[in-house]
């Protein structure tokens, strides 16, 4: 899109390199005059926290690595060195590892976003499909991480992930031992989730790369769902109106964050995996990390192998249809009343399911289990198909600038232009 | 160019074609070492067998080793597990298999100790049918180390085995 002001040095050297490479116009055409609709909420901060999120990931991790040490005999004691000898180790640990859920609950806030808000219909089908890779790389990396402290929970979870990998047919016990490098979990299986762990957050980095592009030639999605018509009067530029506001949606997760960091760094975890992994004793229940339950839950409500492991991939897979399986012409549940619903529907159903995954597999939570995954894809399956055909949607606002004047009502702000826009709001 | 599928193939067609099926070929030569170095290495291939003495397990016990980085159960069965394991119609399982098919004596059950859903390890002497009883997700055996009930799919693995004495095994 077109931006509101240009980049014009005055500084000789700036010049010079601009000439050569234009890495300060494109800095400053994506992060400062870079048009963002001026409707936006704080649910759209979390663009930035993710990113934020990410680097913070990889510093901590790398510094990590730096006291780590990936062998099946010694991992569990450098980990145990980090949090006791290690200057500042036990931060630097219980930062990473909050990180990781911290960084899940912003992605998941995210996507959940997205999905009320229509963020994945044209033309943003390749922006949504690119964040759904995102989201299957950050549960690969997250998996792996969660195996190298090599305690009990990081040895049987990394055990029954890759045995979901054996319900392939035919192949599928050859595939298991390749992943393993050997006939169990051991060894060759730390060192190459090491490996990998390492890797995979900077392919992210180059996932989300390709995110922010689409995401910049298409524009951002709004909370009315309708396209910047006029750049003048839809539109704010980034700096400074999106950038403060990401700051101080920034700022509040920081605080969350480091509540747990700093106050209860162990409660996301699971006190197994402070005992040492042993491969010849299963702890009596495993559970996965909390990002995982919904998924492990409609993996365990079916009583077929194979039919489990394609439900649970389906499960994540479905959501790269959803541009298409969507069919209706509104975006944004604001003027959709029953898509409304029943995304409130489908948030509280992915809620339970994580209840489910971390309740032992037995009776009631079985049964329940089961009603819920049949919800869950139904609302991708059979409510977002029907109700594009069906729903009486509320009427659109034309513009961007039509909505805000409806919600604050005056017209002058409209006629000062984009600049002074926010001021309105008080 | 669209007329150039009428035109009969030249020197150059085939010249261009035996060399991108050459590329091809390259490629995967060098690709498969890349992926093959993940296979087992030779040493762990060579702690392939183990040898047990069984003389010491009473009746009614199990015993578990290692074997492979995994857990194998050597199960000393009694008179009652034998006959329960026999007297079953074996066309009602869900992996049909008699008990004779899956021991060399009736009194030694040899299974590998790793439940077919998920690779955790079931729990001797429990379940309802006096067997295994896995905790992860609920998979019921018999006292033949068969499949009764919840989600995994197959018996319990028997290994390659064989009795040296009356008292030793050799597993693998």
């Amino acid at each position: 899109m077109h931006g509101h002001s240009t980049f014009e040095p005055k500084n000789g050297l700036v010049k010079w390199l601009e000439a050569r490479l234009p890495i300060l116009s494109f800095m400053h055409g994506s992060f400062v005059a870079y048009p963002t609709p001026k409707n936006l909420n704080y649910w759209w901060t979390f663009g930035a926290i993710l990113s934020f999120m990410l680097i913070a990931q990889i510093i901590t991790g790398v510094v990590l690595t730096m006291h780590y040490t990936p062998e099946s005999t010694m991992a569990f004691a450098s980990v145990e060195k980090i949090m006791r000898d290690v200057n500042w180790g036990w931060m630097l640990r219980y930062a990473h590892a909050n990180g990781a859920s911290m960084f899940f609950f912003a992605v998941y806030i995210h996507m959940f976003r997205g999905i009320y808000y229509g963020s994945y219909k044209a033309p943003r089908e390749v922006l949504w499909i690119l964040g759904v890779i995102i989201f299957l790389l950050m549960m690969a990396t997250g998996f792996m991480g969660y195996v190298l402290p090599w305690g009990q929970m990081s040895f049987w979870g990394a055990t029954v992930i890759t045995n979901l990998f054996s319900a392939i047919p035919l192949v599928g016990d050859q595939i298991t031992v390749w992943l393993w490098g050997g006939y169990s979990v051991d060894n060759p299986t730390l060192n190459r989730f090491f490996a990998l762990h390492y890797l995979l957050p900077f392919i992210i980095v180059a996932v989300v790369g390709l995110h922010v592009w689409a995401l910049h030639v298409v524009g951002q999605n709004n909370p009315d769902g309708v396209e910047v018509k006029d750049v003048d009067k839809d539109t704010v530029p980034f700096t400074p109106h999106a950038t403060m506001k990401d700051s101080l949606g920034l700022a509040v997760f920081l605080l969350l964050y480091a509540w747990f960091i700093f106050f209860i760094p162990n409660y996301l975890g699971d006190a197994d995996n402070y005992i040492q992994a042993n491969p010849m004793k299963t702890p009596p229940h495993i559970v996965p990390e909390w990002y995982f339950l919904p998924f492990y839950a409609i993996l365990r409500s079916i009583p077929n192998k194979l039919a489990g492991v394609i439900a649970m991939f389906s499960a994540i897979a479905v959501l790269a249809f959803l541009p298409w399986l969507d069919t209706s012409k509104v975006r944004s549940a604001k003027y959709r009343p029953i898509y409304k619903v029943f995304f409130w529907i489908f948030a509280a159903t992915a809620i339970g399911l994580g209840y489910l995954g971390a309740m032992p597999p037995e009776g009631g939570y079985v049964l329940t289990a089961r009603i819920l995954s049949v919800a869950y894809f139904s609302f991708f399956l059979i409510v977002l198909p029907l109700l594009g055909l069906f729903e009486k949607t509320k009427p659109v606002p034309p513009t961007i600038a039509d909505a805000v004047l409806a919600k604050h009502g005056s017209a002058s702000s409209v006629a000062a232009g984009a600049a002074s826009a926010p001021h309105t709001k008080g | 160019m669209a007329s150039a599928s009428t035109v009969a193939p030249t020197r150059r067609d085939f010249l261009f074609i035996a060399t991108g099926a050459m590329a091809a070929v390259g490629a995967a030569a060098v690709v498969w070492p890349l992926i093959n170095q993940m296979s087992p290495d030779a040493s762990t291939l060579a702690m392939a067998s183990t040898e047990v003495d069984i003389g010491s397990i009473p009746e009614g016990q199990i015993v578990t080793i290692k074997w492979r980085g995994k857990p194998v159960f050597l199960s000393h069965r009694t008179k009652k597990e034998i006959e329960e394991a026999q007297n079953v119609d074996v066309a009602t399982l869900r992996d049909p298999q008699p008990d004779s098919a899956r021991v060399k004596k009736p009194e030694w059950l040899i299974v590998i100790g790793v439940c077919t859903h998920l690779g955790c390890i079931p729990l001797g002497h429990e379940g309802e049918y006096g067997g295994w009883f896995c905790p992860c997700h609920g998979s019921v055996y018999d006292t033949s180390g068969r499949i009764r009930k919840g989600p995994a799919p197959l018996n319990l693995a028997v290994p390659d085995y064989a009795f040296l004495t009356d008292t030793k095994v050799r597993i693998g």
